[in-house]
């Protein structure tokens, strides 16, 4: 595994500690180090921030389509669909504006904030990964490889599902928002285009609806795979997601 | 029809129409069009300095729905003056002339007004068999239309029909039935969808076209934005229901006699660019959603195709299974999330074998 990270201050110091023994600080130092800060802050944080747009934006998504039972009284003392509609916006204001930070985010950012933006499809070491990934969920082999940011399957898993299903929410959404802003809006020019491939909104409405669902299966698989992955694998997952820092199990070798 | 070289105001002074309903007439149409008062002004010297436009209107596959709307339209003037505003000399609805008569007209216009005539177009040509599932004065619909289009200014498509295909066109679509921009590409076309579209609409089209000598501002779709750059939704006098989250549940509860908003009927206003809820119908007296039916979207591309007018989530026909976004997106969740249920117990009894085997 390439590694040029150096170790930090914190590691030098646990590793001088473990060093009184046998002096392992003069030998050269392993090539996997045991800790290896990946996700930097801004990453961090758009991960959680997105995490919770996305679960504001199913549930009052699905309100929209199927709105909760009807209100008795006058209309003006009501604005119930009016703040799901609100709520709704903004959390997807939320995700939009996060995911172009993010976005920017890969040209200060580490080289692993960059892996969620492309696919290394010309890569036969990546390829051989793909394969030994889903060996190793289809139980064939009898452990993962180490990887520092996600394994090949996850990095397909989170560019195809995660990535491009959140950049067509997000030209879905606005366009359909649009509708409501006017044709002049910034969003009806930035986003209309959308209405050319689905000359009829209400297809426009239907697609944004079943990616909902799509995003939901994302979320099944991707808790279901960091949980398996944390106890299982040869790393650790959640916590990374929290302190950044990617901590192995072993220091073996693929 | 008369002769096309006098002008509207020529004509309409000969009917008897006062000097005062003309102007009248101009202020209502330039209001309606959203200009501003000097475009009556506009409107009233070119009425009366420039010649009329001779228009050329034909049927297609269609039920003339668009040709009932336009002779209703709400002021009673309207219907005169626009029958008299363009010089209508062809449409074999409700021309006098019949038969060799009536075809000699289309040949006499192509040729007098080269590339000065408008074309309005109410229905569609089928495609299929060579065009011959619609044949008018002995050649195929798609044939004739062709011709006529290839020396006019501009092309209106009136109503769904011309603009998206409609109902001839729906799936399977056996006489393969297009909307008209499929075969007419070199022209500009205006697009007044609708089924029918509102006669107040496709008359102060053609004021606009007739004054100002061109077409109106058209959106991405080709309609004038004039009346199709909002939706029903945005106009709908029920808006304050649906704000509120106040619904009509079933046709016959409460909420229903109480005028509530219809989207859980399935309603289409918040997804259907036209101007019923600002024009409204039959002068002005109602229209769909007033009536306590949801609307239909039937100004908009591939409504007759959507499955029911009632469901709010549309339904989706895919791999012969019918379904909704929720039931399809629900089954395939559910599916995922048994198929994770599966994969951890497979995972959790494999890892206890490997424990006890070491």
């Amino acid at each position: 595994m390439p590694n040029t990270t150096r170790p930090s201050r914190f590691q030098e110091q646990v590793l001088a500690g473990v060093a009184d023994i046998g002096g392992a600080l003069n030998r050269e130092l392993p090539i996997n180090r045991p800790t290896i800060y990946v996700y930097e802050a801004p990453v961090r944080l758009w991960h959680w921030v997105n995490a919770l747009a996305i679960v504001v934006l199913a549930v009052t998504g699905y309100f929209i389509g199927s709105p909760l039972p009807t209100l008795s009284g006058e209309a003006s003392d009501h604005f119930l669909m009016g703040y799901i509609r609100f709520t709704h916006f903004s959390a997807g204001y939320v995700l939009a504006i996060g995911f172009v930070m993010r976005f920017l985010w890969i040209f200060w950012g580490n080289i692993h904030s960059r892996q969620l933006f492309y696919l290394p499809i010309w890569s036969r070491k990546w390829w051989s990964g793909v394969r030994q990934e889903l060996r190793w969920y289809m139980f064939l082999e009898k452990e993962p490889r180490k990887y520092i940011g996600h394994n090949p399957l996850a990095h397909i898993f989170m560019v195809l599902m995660a990535m491009s299903i959140t950049v067509g929410m997000i030209c879905t959404g606005f366009a359909l928002y649009s509708q409501g802003e006017g044709i002049d809006s910034w969003q009806a020019k930035a986003f209309g285009w959308v209405f050319r491939l689905f000359p009829n909104s209400q297809d426009v409405h239907t697609w944004h609806h079943m990616g909902m669902w799509v995003i939901i299966t994302f979320v099944i698989i991707h808790i279901y795979a960091a949980i398996r992955e944390d106890i299982m694998s040869r790393q650790t997952m959640i916590s990374t997601m929290i302190s950044g820092e990617r901590q192995f199990r072993d220091d073996r070798e693929d | 029809m008369g002769v096309a070289t006098e002008t509207f105001y020529d004509v309409i002074r000969r009917q008897g129409i006062s000097r005062r309903s003309f102007v009248k007439f101009c202020s209502l149409t330039a209001a309606s069009l959203g200009l501003s008062p000097f475009a009556a002004t506009q409107m009233a010297h070119a009425l009366e300095t420039k010649p009329r436009v001779p228009v050329i209107w034909m049927h297609g596959l269609e039920c003339t729905c668009c040709s009932e709307s336009f002779i209703r339209s709400a002021h009673p003037l309207v219907k005169d003056v626009i029958l008299s505003m363009i010089s209508l000399d062809y449409d074999d609805t409700i021309m006098a002339a019949a038969g060799h008569q009536a075809e000699a007209i289309l040949e006499e216009t192509k040729e007098k007004y080269k590339g000065q005539y408008i074309l309005a177009v109410e229905g569609n040509p089928p495609l299929n068999e060579d065009g011959m599932y619609c044949i008018d004065g002995g050649k195929p619909f798609v044939e004739k239309l062709k011709y006529m289009a290839a020396d006019a200014s501009a092309v209106v498509a009136w109503g769904a029909c011309a603009s998206w295909g409609c109902v001839q066109a729906a799936k399977p679509n056996p006489t393969h039935a297009v909307p008209i921009d499929k075969v007419i590409l070199d022209k500009p076309i205006i697009k007044v969808p609708g089924c029918p579209p509102i006669a107040e609409v496709m008359t102060g089209v053609i004021t606009y076209i007739t004054t100002f000598g061109r077409l109106p501002d058209l959106d991405r779709q080709g309609r004038p934005k004039m009346f199709y750059s909002q939706r029903i939704h945005d106009k709908c006098y029920r808006r304050g229901h649906f704000d509120a989250g106040q619904f009509v549940e079933a046709w016959d509860d409460e909420g229903a006699r109480k005028g509530y908003c219809l989207y859980k009927m399935g309603c289409k206003g918040p997804t259907t660019y036209n101007a019923c809820s600002t024009v409204r119908w039959n002068n002005g007296v109602s229209f769909p959603i007033q009536s306590g039916h949801g609307c239909i979207g039937c100004s908009e591309d591939g409504f007759w195709d959507k499955e029911s007018f009632y469901d709010r989530l549309t339904t989706i026909n895919q791999f012969g299974v019918e379904a909704n976004a929720d039931r399809i997106g629900g089954a395939v969740a559910g599916v995922v999330l048994a198929g994770v249920a599966v994969h951890a117990g497979v995972t959790a009894v494999k890892r206890l074998s490997t424990k006890r085997d070491e």
